[in-house]
């Protein structure tokens, strides 16, 4: 529209896009023993029938991001926030409509690709190989990733399995493996305040600098204050559709009006 | 939060539509170049993508196969200690309880048995892996873009390296009932890796059913016993089915299962000749391989835009 926004290079558009997962209850109730037969043998039955629910997560929400802007997304638990961001990182097929991206998103969290049995020193080569970087980018960035997570400031426990870390200290490494890449469109979902008050603060000074390397970044927090902090345009969600979308300050009152009621 | 907290926030502040340079939003991404997120690549850029990911897949199946024993006293020491227990079981049931070896001397049939038993494992432990290796790592799936190909592949990778510690084992088997290492055993390369891209071939398939059907994982046991006990695992097709009709026998020893273990014994043990392998075996290898190998790629790549819906 007639906006700053005019000229701009957009990065992502979402174009009414719906997300439906679907739960399989595990049958239960009369007959589910058949219900459950027909539900791996039927085809293109009705979705009820074959013990299968829906969960209608995010409900036509259409948007376009620009290059340079930082987005915030808030709203109740529950109301499509982390799914959204999932699809527009093309991890989660959409039900119907579209999410046009300008190359790949990334998603920031590594987490499901560590393995806690190994030591913290091959769970950063994974880690780093898990995002897509080259064996020479892992390398060269090593030393930054453990000395960015403060692993060894209390002894040499990166040669020490995952498992033997304190909660703390594994969520620090995962976030400094995780933030040790560039990306055009980056994805931040919450769980960013991990670890001691130090390492809070390390990770905000970080993910300004991604901001700032990255093309367009979403952030999905519950923190109204990093919102504030970080970006310049919210989108307000709520049982999976757009309620607002506009200029941080004028969604967060509306936001906070409600949610204080 | 009940529905009517939101009520008046709902009729107020619309979104705005979007409309942007007088655009819907398909012609506004298509000016701009912007792709479809998530969309299905091509089959070459497809390809392209997973060997751009090869060390990934080489680390994340070393890795697998690190954790496997890590919390073992004994730890690694199990990979070779696994299968020779298996062996030893076996060998007690079949070997001198039942007494299958007909038809062969104790020095043939212990390698034998022992070979059947590493390499059928090898096969029904890819399957069994593959069959998982989408609906049992959603986690992975659903936070990190890779083409998802690189989980079958690299479990595949793990049970390769794994058959490579049983190996081990193999050779002093062979070695202490008589078997000498000669050019024959050369063949074993090839008839390993033929086997190893059939296995990733079926794991990809069954990769792409488990990921719809997860209920497949509980059926698979099942399934891959019958296939061991119809490929001669501890016994041969040949001598066993010698009073039933033919083609019963030829079926059995043409299943993929047969022809490579079939391959491997001709390979390692001495006492077990040329005349033991069914005709044409290196080309009925050869094709299995090429059939599930590609087969399976193209029906996993097919599905790769929807693995990890709820």
């Amino acid at each position: 529209m007639a906006d700053t926004n005019q000229g701009n290079i957009p990065t992502v558009i979402c174009d009414d896009v719906h997300i439906v997962y679907r739960v399989h209850t595990g049958g239960g109730g009369k007959g589910s023993a058949t219900a459950a037969l027909s539900r791996i043998v039927g085809r293109g039955k009705a979705e009820v029938t074959r013990g299968v629910r829906k969960v209608h997560a995010v409900r036509g929400v259409t948007f376009t991001a620009y290059k340079g802007e930082a987005i915030g997304l808030i709203g109740t638990n529950g109301s499509g926030k982390s799914t959204l961001l999932r699809a527009i990182a093309g991890l989660l097929p959409t039900e119907s409509g579209k999410v046009y991206t300008d190359g790949q998103p990334s998603l920031l969290g590594v987490n499901a690709a560590l393995m806690n049995d190994l030591t913290g020193e091959r769970n950063v080569i994974l880690g780093g190989l898990a995002m897509g970087m080259s064996r020479e980018e892992v390398r060269s960035r090593y030393e930054d990733i453990v000395d960015f997570s403060g692993i060894n400031e209390k002894g040499d426990f990166i040669s020490l399995p995952m498992r033997t870390y304190s909660s703390g200290m594994g969520a620090r490494l995962r976030f400094a493996i995780a933030a040790a890449k560039n990306h055009d469109v980056l994805l931040i979902d919450e769980a960013l305040a991990t670890g001691d008050r130090k390492f809070q603060i390390r990770s905000e000074e970080r993910i300004r600098e991604l901001r700032k390397e990255a093309g367009t970044v979403f952030l999905v927090s519950h923190s109204n204050k990093s919102i504030r902090d970080t970006c310049d345009r919210v989108l307000w969600l709520e049982k999976g559709q757009l309620l607002m979308d506009g200029p941080t300050d004028e969604v967060l009152k509306a936001y906070e009006r409600e949610t204080a009621r | 939060m009940s529905d009517t907290h939101l009520g008046g926030a709902v009729a107020t502040s619309a979104p705005p539509p979007a409309v942007h340079e007088g655009l819907d939003p398909a012609a506004l991404a298509a000016k701009h170049g912007l792709a479809v997120s998530g969309a299905r690549p091509g089959l070459f850029e497809y390809v392209r993508d997973l060997w751009s990911r090869r060390h990934f897949i080489l680390a994340f199946s070393s890795a697998k196969l690190a954790s496997q024993y890590s919390q073992a006293k004994l730890g690694q020491v199990w990979q070779v200690a696994t299968p020779l227990l298996n062996a030893l079981v076996y060998y007690l049931i079949f070997g001198l309880i039942l007494g299958a070896g007909r038809g062969m001397s104790e020095n043939v049939y212990i390698p034998f048995l022992v070979t059947g038993i590493f390499v059928f494992t090898f096969t029904q432990n890819s399957v069994m892996a593959g069959v998982r290796a989408i609906s049992g790592n959603l986690g992975l799936v659903r936070a990190l873009h890779f083409p998802r190909a690189t989980l079958p592949i690299s479990f595949s990778l793990q049970q390769l390296q794994q058959l490579l510690y049983s190996m081990i084992v193999l050779v002093a088997v062979a070695l202490f009932f008589g078997s000498y290492p000669s050019l024959r055993w050369l063949l074993l390369i090839p008839a390993l890796l033929l086997q190893f891209v059939f296995n990733t071939g079926l794991s990809m398939i069954v990769a792409r059913m488990g990921a719809k059907t997860p209920d497949l994982a509980q059926l698979m046991p099942f399934i891959m016993r019958t296939w061991m006990y119809a490929s001669g695992v501890m016994f041969s097709i040949s001598a066993m089915l010698a009073d039933k009709p033919a083609w019963i026998a030829k079926v059995l020893m043409y299943n993929p299962a047969a022809v490579y273990m079939d391959l491997i014994r001709y390979s390692l043990i001495e006492g077990y000749g040329a005349g033991n392998l069914p005709p044409h075996v290196w080309i009925t290898a050869l094709g299995w391989a090429l059939v599930f190998g590609i087969g399976g790629f193209v029906y996993f790549w097919k599905a790769e835009e929807v693995y990890g819906r709820g």
